[in-house]
């Protein structure tokens, strides 16, 4: 039996920093993984302790997706840089129809960033794989220079297994199509907003932050033939379903009032003169598919825990212009745009 | 939400759309100007103009406090705070995107490295001050009598606590002042090729200044001027209120917007207002040339807090692009449409004037919502009922 | 023009001038500097961080019935 040179010291996680040699390859950095990482991210392909990880795949097409992920502030109402990176990932490969398996993630860390902090974000992104059901299975460290880097850039690439049969992509939505959201919008944005320092103000939202992996697996059991599924992240609802019409080629017809946002968020964007539908999610989605499937893929939708709001938001129409409209709560229509920038708080 | 919900109802806008249907007589045209971007917002947004008949149409007038302030005092803006490290240049969120010479905007000075930060009021740009003694903070103050009142409580705040570090920029407007440099105008009161028939008064900038001085225009001017909310169901009360009035030959204010709006308006923030400003002899707005009598300085007893005065600011002369027709559209002159650069160089991702780059702007609010009427038309005609 | 949105008083700081006021579940404190009087309840209309005016509580109910009005009565 081998003697493992341990080191002197543990990791003082709760009043430690990083510092440069944490990324130098040397025995800190070897540290740094054993006591924080592997330990928190605990798997067999992890445990064996290469530069990378083998593993068997089943029949069907594969799927890889790749993140990087800059937020700030890095910990906000409902979740933060390590939980979002997790779900972000999951999500994306989730959204091609796949089941997500393994995933992997890059660490970049500004040197006096405090460990304190990078446990709860490891130990959070532990817990959301956990929680998906997926493994993340090989990573990396490197610091920089203090002033270099925004405390933590986590890089998560996922790799999953497309069932046979499913052909989801954003160029398939068709005129007559359904369209259709998987809950409440907004959330994650107005979450964010309220945790920055200069827009003061006070609200129970949190961030939607969730794996939906699991309720697609639901929803493609029960309607193979979905056409596009997607998650609007940054840039809201509206941006989303503009890039899907842009990529079909296919125009859009939304009913207001078939929109799930929480008083809350609305009123937040009152505030600040939001619309809300700009604003990102991380734990919803959208879905398109036959008109004579929308019943049926909306009560499977419903049947999930984060599928409880789910609602049919309007239709799938023909238009050369591929533009997103809708007929507003007030009975006038106008069309939703494709984001310029960043909504920005307006006092106008 | 109380006061908001109630006020958007669908099965009031159609009482209202049919209401105004049956009192518009079909042998004429009513042309009638929102002042406010406002309520060229609202109009947009809630689709206002499909509910109204054919023969009513909306003026977009100037109202856009970001739309009317000069490039050049944007690029005054961003020279001292790009000249001077020590200066913190604070901002409402509306100026950072704002096209400025050069192409440059104040975000963009920002990427630069100039220290210009966002915030939501001018009690946000007094903390800055307070937590950083050592530096200078600029408060980019602009926007109508609304806005005013929370400027000058910031400079008497300032005054009252003794802060050394404080200054505004300001360029306050005054809303009577452009109306009637647009009723003035020659396109109007002689040649008559643009029609206005009646005016939408600001809803917020009356909270404060009251009905009282729009008496004069009515008057002078022989229109009727209806104060109306901000709520797209106070919109069209009020374009019925107009056309009522227009129907029989009458020109008075009228106040649409009573639960918010008096006659006297806000006597103690006008008191507050006048207590720290007055008024600049005349002032450049885009679009509208010179106008006198139309904008806030701050007076000498608190010449420490005027940017102005307490820095070396050359007046900078800006010329808008050639092409751009924002100086027609603020007057209701021409139409987004009308212009050769809207929607094929001037684009929201590219905007050339402010009209684009506000949201209150009327080529911003056409391109967001409006630009393909015609084409929306033709898909309600079209589209599957479920 | 000004994006100005009512919002309830929720809770009045007298000495200090400002007051919270909440809007569909979000809260956020405001200058009362510009306001004469402010009770808990009022409804007021905020911008840019300020409470600029009180909302008349008789004259919107008033406003309101005039909309449902507009379809029976005709003409000035």
């Amino acid at each position: 039996m081998s003697a493992k040179l341990k080191p002197l010291h543990r990791l003082d996680l709760r009043n430690g920093c990083v510092d440069m040699s944490h990324g130098s390859g040397g025995r800190a950095a070897s540290q740094l993984i054993e006591e924080l990482f592997v330990r928190h991210f605990d798997n067999e392909l992890l445990g064996q302790r290469n530069d990378q990880a083998a593993f068997d795949v089943g029949a069907g097409r594969m799927v890889m997706s790749v993140d990087a992920h800059v937020i700030s502030p890095i910990f906000f109402p409902g979740g933060d840089i390590g939980s979002l990176a997790v779900h972000g990932t999951v999500n994306d490969v989730a959204m091609s129809g796949a089941r997500p398996l393994y995933l992997s993630a890059a660490f970049i860390l500004e040197e006096g960033y405090p460990l304190a902090d990078l446990d709860r974000i490891v130990a959070s992104m532990a817990r959301a794989a956990r929680e998906a059901g997926v493994a993340i299975v090989t990573g990396d460290t490197k610091v920089v220079e203090r002033g270099k880097g925004d405390g933590v850039f986590i890089t998560t690439t996922g790799v999953g297994i497309v069932p046979e049969g499913i052909h989801i992509s954003g160029d398939r939505a068709r005129p007559g199509d359904a369209i259709l959201v998987s809950g409440t919008l907004g959330d994650h944005g107005v979450a964010i907003m309220s945790s920055r320092e200069n827009l003061q103000f006070e609200t129970t939202i949190q961030s939607d932050s969730a794996p939906l992996n699991t309720l697609v697996a639901d929803m493609v059991a029960a309607v193979p033939d979905i056409h596009c599924m997607r998650d609007p992240t940054r840039g809201g609802l509206a941006s989303t379903l503009n890039e899907l019409a842009q990529q079909s080629g296919v125009g859009m017809m939304l009913r207001e009032s078939a929109i799930p946002i929480r008083e809350e968020v609305a009123a937040a964007c009152e505030l600040l003169g939001l619309d809300p539908l700009y604003l990102a999610n991380e734990g919803k989605l959208i879905a398109i598919c036959p008109q004579g499937k929308a019943e049926r893929l909306l009560d499977t939708m419903r049947a999930h825990p984060l599928g409880a709001n789910s609602a049919i938001i309007g239709q799938v129409i023909e238009d050369s212009y591929a533009l997103v409209q809708m007929e507003t709560r007030f009975g006038g229509s106008r069309v939703v745009d494709w984001l310029a920038g960043d909504p920005l708080p307006r006092i106008c | 939400m109380k006061y908001i919900d109630e006020f958007r109802q669908h099965d009031l806008a159609r009482t209202l759309a049919d209401a105004i249907a049956r009192e518009a007589q079909g042998d004429r045209s009513y042309h009638l100007m929102e002042f406010c971007g406002g309520h060229t917002h609202a109009i947009f947004r809630y689709g206002v103009q499909d509910l109204m008949p054919a023969n009513v149409t909306f003026v977009h007038g100037p109202g856009c406090p970001v739309c009317v302030l000069p490039v050049g005092r944007i690029d005054q803006a961003m020279r001292l705070v790009e000249q001077h490290d020590h200066v913190i240049l604070c901002t409402y969120g509306d100026l950072l995107r704002v096209p400025a010479s050069g192409r440059k905007s104040l975000l963009k000075a920002k990427a630069a490295g100039a220290d210009v930060r966002m915030v939501y009021s001018t009690t946000d740009a007094l903390k800055i001050a307070r937590d950083n003694p050592e530096r200078e903070v600029v408060f980019f103050a602009i926007g109508f009598e609304t806005t005013t009142p929370p400027s000058a409580v910031a400079v008497k705040q300032a005054h009252a606590e003794g802060l050394k570090n404080f200054s505004i920029f300001s360029n306050h407007l005054l809303t009577p002042a452009a109306i009637q440099n647009i009723l003035e105008s020659p396109e109007v009161r002689e040649l008559g090729s643009v029609r206005i028939d009646g005016f939408f008064g600001p809803s917020h900038v009356s909270s404060i200044i009251g009905t009282q001085p729009y008496e004069f225009f009515a008057e002078e001017f022989q229109r009727p001027v209806v104060i109306a909310g901000f709520e797209p169901l106070d919109v069209m009360q009020s374009a019925l209120m107009l056309i009522r009035q227009i129907n029989a030959g009458r020109h008075e204010v009228e106040n649409e917007y009573t639960r918010v709006v008096t006659r006297e308006g806000n006597v103690k923030a006008k008191a507050l207002v006048a207590e720290v400003f007055e008024l600049r002899r005349s002032f450049e707005w885009r679009g509208l040339g010179t106008v006198p009598y139309s904008a806030f300085k701050v007076k000498e007893a608190y010449a420490g807090f005027d940017c102005e005065r307490r820095f070396d600011m050359p007046a900078v002369a800006a010329a808008d692009n050639k092409g751009c027709e924002c100086p027609a559209i603020l007057r209701g002159a021409k139409r987004p449409t009308d212009c050769k650069l809207f929607a094929t160089v001037c684009t929201p991702d590219n905007p050339l004037g402010s009209c684009m780059v506000s949201s209150e702007g009327a080529c911003a609010a056409y391109w967001s919502y409006g630009r393909f009427r015609g084409a929306a038309a033709n898909h309600d005609a079209r589209r599957s009922r479920t | 023009m000004c994006l100005a949105i009512p919002a309830r008083v929720v809770t009045v700081d007298r000495d200090g001038g400002t007051a919270v006021v909440s809007l569909g579940g979000v809260k956020k404190e405001v200058s009362t500097a510009l306001l004469e009087d402010v009770a808990v309840d009022d409804y007021v209309l905020i911008h840019v961080g300020f409470a600029l005016h009180k909302i008349d509580p008789v004259e919107a109910e008033r406003t309101l019935a005039l909309f449902a009005q507009a379809g029976l009565v005709g003409g000035p």
